[in-house]
């Protein structure tokens, strides 16, 4: 009795440990990396280049985001380099995989430190770009994230946004579904978990104060739990909601959509630039998206010329169409390059030097991008630019 | 009305997770281990599954046992190479470390073969879902065959324990390995009998996991057998009827708990359960107390 008492005692504990386990397992290692990875580091030995580090998942549950902001960061990098650099400098670029995991984005940078980085480009999701940050600040290095959303990614003076901030995200979302009448009863479904989900449902519930709809659910989930939505969604159904908003990542996303499906529940969902991403999950049936709309600052098939240009010549390097984290990834190397040249940047210049340097001019400083135009930043690392809607019709990103 | 929907769902998760629990607790009640590889094995049955159906276009039944065969397979082999091997040592822990190690082995091979980029899997039940009170109450087919099949394995495998001899060796061999052999029983070939079974059943419920909830991932598998090993304590761990209210209870629970009280708290209120049940009835709801004979 005793003995088997222990055995169970035992027995919990360790499945303890194992949830913990699974709990980090969900961003485990994968070998094949790397060597993607390291295919991104341009072979340059010299001083005379402007080293950019880049971070962020090539594998895992976001390998969709980082490899289109590693390719096209690569793409610029390549155009720069073959117009004449920046300030008659090349540029190299050395982007390492985090795993969407903080841990990980820290082992990131500390290699391409070691590499010899003095900026960095990155990192690409939230989370982990709040680590690096804490890392760039501390060796006053010049950090631009095309995508960590989170207010905390650009809590540091020497950090600055290429995308919206989260309650910028969330606010947007309120107001562009107040304004468009897109419906009456709204129901949040997010991810309690995760600061991204959670700083954009928190924004958007004080946005949508005075907005002609009322939310009607807020419903959460953690990491733990998200393969069954069927309470949130039946909550949302049973609460009359006509407009679904989604502030999560696009595999989460992708079930949602099934199980509604599954269970007869078709409102109009609307969600963020996390949804981007949903049409390229492997054997998803992309009708189960149709319609759903999303708040994105870059749109494959616009007709704005910048956006033309970029989206054809990522198409024509990578065989794939590009989405917003690409445009992000792209602007971000630009943006660099702007503000290199606006203060006759060498790259002698030591990593703290060039950090001072950025900081004090990215604020002067206005950029036309793929992700919008004339945009300028705060001294808090926000960007100001305007968001743009796409709606998902017939199987593709459109302009609404 | 809602709430007989969200009984419906917390079967329907409860049921995998019995279907899970069932693996779990089949091979602790024979071979005395906690084969923390289940939850992988169940990965490897929706990879199997997913690579027949989705990628090479063949028929879900054809998908079904393939995965069958891959995972029984699986199962006696890694029996055979990990666990056999240890199975005298001093301490039962060194299996046990020996089984985490084999579920991250399985979960990296996974990365390697298919990429951490999660797949939707598609369905194998081809079932309309029932619509009953002027559809209010949706159930979908495959929630109706993941509770059937659960009771349908959860009652051939007390069957086969009970009538079979194969299964009267089992239960020989779970009471004491060596007067088992002293009577004629190959004790070998029981527990790779056993982990064949198990692992037949993880393929199983891999399949039926991933039509409920159809996102693949080399992950899929190691939080929803975390939980499944929750149910087989929570029900008695080496009991079969345990096993399978265990589930069906945890995912009543989980879901209840959602609705009802917060979202976000639901792991939380499903652990504390499990705490008070073993802190009353140590050996879970239908365990036998077994007197340690000196």
């Amino acid at each position: 009795m005793k003995k088997f008492k222990k055995l169970v005692s035992v027995a919990v504990a360790s499945a303890m440990v194992m949830a913990m386990a699974g709990c980090g397992a969900t961003e485990a290692p994968a070998e094949s990396s790397s060597a993607a990875a390291d295919s991104g580091a341009a072979e340059v030995v010299s001083g005379e280049v402007f080293k950019i580090g880049g971070i962020g998942p090539i594998t895992g549950g976001a390998a969709i985001y980082g490899t289109n902001v590693m390719n096209a960061a690569q793409m610029a990098v390549d155009e720069i380099n073959a117009a004449g650099g920046v300030n008659g400098y090349q540029l190299a670029l050395n982007f390492q995989d985090d795993e969407h995991d903080a841990e990980k984005a820290i082992n990131a940078y500390n290699t391409v430190k070691d590499w010899g980085a003095q900026m960095i480009i990155g990192a690409v999701t939230s989370t982990p770009c709040i680590a690096v940050g804490e890392k760039t600040h501390e060796d006053n290095m010049f950090q631009i994230t095309p995508s960590g959303s989170a207010v905390k990614c650009a809590q540091y003076d020497n950090a600055f946004q290429v995308c919206f901030s989260d309650p910028n995200q969330g606010a947007a979302s309120a107001q562009y579904i107040g304004e468009n009448n897109l419906a009456t009863k709204v129901a949040v479904i997010y991810d309690s978990s995760d600061v991204y989900s959670s700083g954009i449902y928190e924004s958007f519930v004080k946005g949508a104060e005075g907005q002609s709809f009322e939310i009607v659910a807020a419903e959460a989930f953690t990491a733990d739990n998200k393969t069954d939505f069927s309470v949130q969604l039946q909550k949302a159904k049973e609460a009359g909601a006509d407009l679904v908003f989604l502030p999560i990542y696009y595999q989460e996303s992708a079930l949602i959509l099934t199980q509604a499906n599954g269970m007869g529940y078709a409102p109009k969902w609307f969600s963020c630039d996390g949804m981007d991403g949903i049409l390229g999950v492997e054997n998803f049936d992309t009708a189960l998206a149709e319609g759903v709309m999303l708040l994105t600052p870059f749109a494959a098939d616009s007709e704005d010329q910048a956006s033309k240009d970029f989206t054809a010549a990522y198409e024509a390097k990578y065989g794939e169409t590009p989405n917003q984290f690409a445009a992000d990834g792209y602007d971000a190397v630009y943006i660099i390059k702007a503000a290199l040249e606006s203060v006759n940047a060498t790259p002698s210049m030591s990593v703290s030097e060039l950090g001072d340097a950025l900081k004090g001019v990215m604020t002067t400083i206005s950029y036309d991008g793929v992700t919008g135009k004339g945009m300028t930043w705060q001294a808090t690392g926000e960007v100001n630019k305007a968001p743009m809607a796409v709606v998902i019709k017939d199987g593709v990103y459109s302009a609404m | 009305m809602s709430f007989i929907t969200y009984l419906i769902n917390g079967i329907s998760l409860g049921s995998v997770y019995a279907l899970i629990a069932l693996g779990y607790t089949m091979v602790y009640g024979i071979a005395k281990m906690l084969n923390f590889a289940h939850g992988d094995v169940i990965m490897v049955g929706g990879f199997t599954c997913y690579t027949i159906c989705s990628t090479m276009g063949m028929h879900p039944l054809l998908g079904i046992l393939v995965s069958v065969v891959v995972c029984t397979v699986l199962g006696i082999t890694i029996e055979k190479i990990a666990y056999k091997p240890l199975r005298k040592a001093s301490s039962p822990l060194a299996v046990l470390i020996t089984a985490i190690g084999v579920s991250y082995f399985l979960q990296n091979i996974a990365l390697l073969i298919f990429g951490a980029n999660a797949k939707s899997f598609t369905s194998v039940v081809d079932m309309e879902a029932v619509k009953l009170a002027d559809g209010e109450i949706v159930i979908s087919g495959v929630t109706i065959v993941t509770i059937v099949s659960c009771i349908v394995i959860m009652i051939a495998l007390m069957l086969f324990i009970n009538k079979t001899k194969m299964g009267q060796a089992m239960l020989a061999v779970s009471e004491d390995k060596g007067a088992a052999q002293l009577m004629g029983i190959n004790v070998n070939g029981t527990i790779s009998l056993t982990f064949a079974i198990g692992s037949a059943l993880a393929a199983i419920a891999g399949v039926l996991l991933c039509s409920a909830y159809p996102s693949l991932t080399p992950y899929t598998g190691s939080m929803p057998g975390i939980k499944a090993f929750v149910a087989a304590v929570f029900g008695g761990i080496g009991s079969i009827p345990g096993a399978f209210i265990g589930g069906i209870l945890l995912g009543v629970i989980q879901i209840f708990s959602q609705a009802y009280i917060n979202s976000q708290m639901a792991d939380a209120i499903v652990f504390a359960v499990l705490i008070v049940v073993l802190l009353v009835k140590p050996t879970g709801l239908l365990g036998k107390n077994i007197q340690e004979k000196v």
